[in-house]
This record gives C-alpha cells, sequence and structure tokens, in this order.
C-alpha cells in the first residue's frame, strides 16, 4: 500500500468548491420545487386559498429567504452550463478555473439588480 | 502520519450501484446527458420564470389567483410551465439519486431514501401536471375576473 506524506485529503480549489456548491444548491432547489408545486396546487383548492400561499412569499422574512433561493438558482444554472462546457467544449477542461470566475463574475452581475429590485418589492409594498 | 488505506475503485456498474453491469445498459450514461441537456433547457425555462414572476411590474406582489388564471390562459406559459415542471422535477431527482448513491452506503438506506424520493417525485409530477390541465379560472361562481363573467 502506498503512504503519501500529505495525507489524501483532497484539495481541488475552485473545482472542489463549485462541486461542493452545485450539490448543495441542487438539493435546496429540489427541496423548494416540492414545495412551491404545493402551493400553486392551492389554484385547484380555492382563489382564497391560493392567495393564503402566496400572501406567505410576500412577508419580509420570506422574501429575505427568496433572495437566498434565487441565488440558489442563478448559481446553480450558471455553474451548470460551466459544467456542460467542461464536459462538451474541447477547450472546456483547460478553461475550468477562469470559466469559474466568469460564473462568479456573471452571478454577482445578475444577483445585484435583481436582490435591490425584488427587496423594494418586498419592503416597498 | 500514515495515509488510510484506500480501496480500489468500483467498477462501472460494480459495487458501487450493487448492479451486473451488463444489466444496466446505458442507463447511467443516459440519465448523465439527461442532466446535461434538461440543465441547459431549464436555465432558459427557470431564468425566464424568475424574471416574468419577480422582476416585472410589480414583482412578487403582483402574483396572486388573476396572476396565474393571467399567465395560463396563454397556452404558451402552460407549455412553458409543464415543460419545466417536469424537466425540473426528474433533473432533480436524478441529481438527488446521485448523491444518494454517492453517501449512503447501506443498501436498507439506500432503499429507504430512494423510495422516498421516487415516491415524492411523483407526487409532484402527478399533482403539478394535474393542476396545470385541469386549472379552472372560475372555480368561484362570483369570480369577478373578466373571463367569468
Amino acid at each position: 500500500m502506498a503512504t503519501s506524506p500529505a495525507g489524501t485529503l483532497y484539495r481541488g480549489r475552485e473545482g472542489m468548491w463549485t462541486w461542493v456548491l452545485h450539490r448543495i444548491t441542487g438539493v435546496t432547489i429540489f427541496f423548494f420545487l416540492f414545495v412551491h408545486v404545493i402551493d400553486t396546487a392551492m389554484v385547484r383548492v380555492s382563489p382564497e386559498a391560493y392567495n393564503t400561499a402566496v400572501e406567505t412569499y410576500k412577508n419580509p422574512v420570506v422574501g429575505l429567504m427568496e433572495v437566498g433561493l434565487v441565488a440558489a438558482v442563478l448559481f446553480h444554472g450558471l455553474n451548470g452550463i460551466r459544467v456542460v462546457l467542461v464536459d462538451f467544449w474541447e477547450k472546456g477542461p483547460r478553461y475550468q478555473r477562469e470559466m469559474t470566475y466568469v460564473v462568479a463574475g456573471l452571478f454577482v452581475l445578475l444577483m445585484v439588480p435583481f436582490t435591490i429590485r425584488h427587496l423594494a418589492n418586498v419592503f416597498g409594498g | 502520519m500514515s495515509a488510510p488505506a484506500l480501496d480500489a475503485p468500483h467498477s462501472p456498474g460494480g459495487r458501487a450501484t450493487g448492479r451486473n453491469p451488463r444489466s444496466t445498459g446505458n442507463f447511467e450514461l443516459n440519465s448523465w446527458l439527461f442532466q446535461r441537456g434538461s440543465g441547459l433547457l431549464l436555465v432558459v425555462l427557470v431564468f425566464g420564470h424568475l424574471f416574468v414572476n419577480l422582476m416585472l411590474g410589480k414583482g412578487i406582489h403582483a402574483i396572486d389567483f388573476a396572476f396565474v388564471a393571467g399567465k395560463w390562459a396563454n397556452p404558451f406559459w402552460q407549455v412553458w410551465d409543464l415543460a419545466m415542471l417536469w424537466l425540473a422535477e426528474i433533473h432533480g431527482m436524478n441529481g438527488l439519486r446521485t448523491i444518494i448513491n454517492d453517501y449512503a452506503t447501506k443498501p436498507t438506506t439506500k432503499f429507504v431514501l430512494k423510495t422516498l424520493l421516487y415516491f415524492s417525485a411523483l407526487v409532484v409530477l402527478v399533482l403539478g401536471t394535474l393542476v396545470i390541465f385541469t386549472f379552472d379560472p372560475c372555480i368561484d361562481p362570483n369570480s369577478t375576473l373578466e373571463v367569468c363573467r
């Protein structure tokens, strides 16, 4: 059995952390989807039942959680495009680290206007 | 400190999935491909969904029964939401299946988690599909919505 002085702890830098984040955000979105289909199903009960359910989403605390949820969706989607490029683009593996920073840049670029707009809607009434 | 001993890597379709490699066919390859194809479509569908529902107009404050009725009066949004529902649920189910395969070591744990996963996916797909196809904007007989007068 080979021994390694450095141990076997994987230090994958950016690629490892985006992989971890991709899993965490994916599971988060999956559980939200379950809740979201059930709250939307209230339209088959009555307009009042649906309006009561959606009212929850307009609560300021839940409104802040929605910023987190959209952040999870944006990261998962943008990093997902990076994963597809790493897998299918011939130069993808070579530029995977650079693409991580493109993902981060696009994430900030989309998150800033969304957060401003959404929080104005949530807190502005 | 010496490094912990590592097992030899699992052979494809071997111990990792507990199946005979010859009986799995191309299932894992197909689900891997589906994950990427559906993912690209979902970027368009989900980002579009978030933009229309949360960014346009009054955002989340505009969402109520009348908003849903207005959207689903248009077959375009019915198809959009149906495609998003099916692609997202199967994409998520496939992702969670992979995570269970990676972290659940006992066969019983794997079986219980996967049973729960497939059952919840079935509930979401059936319920969501029924809601889109049987939606009635005039479910309330005293509705004041334009389509019901």
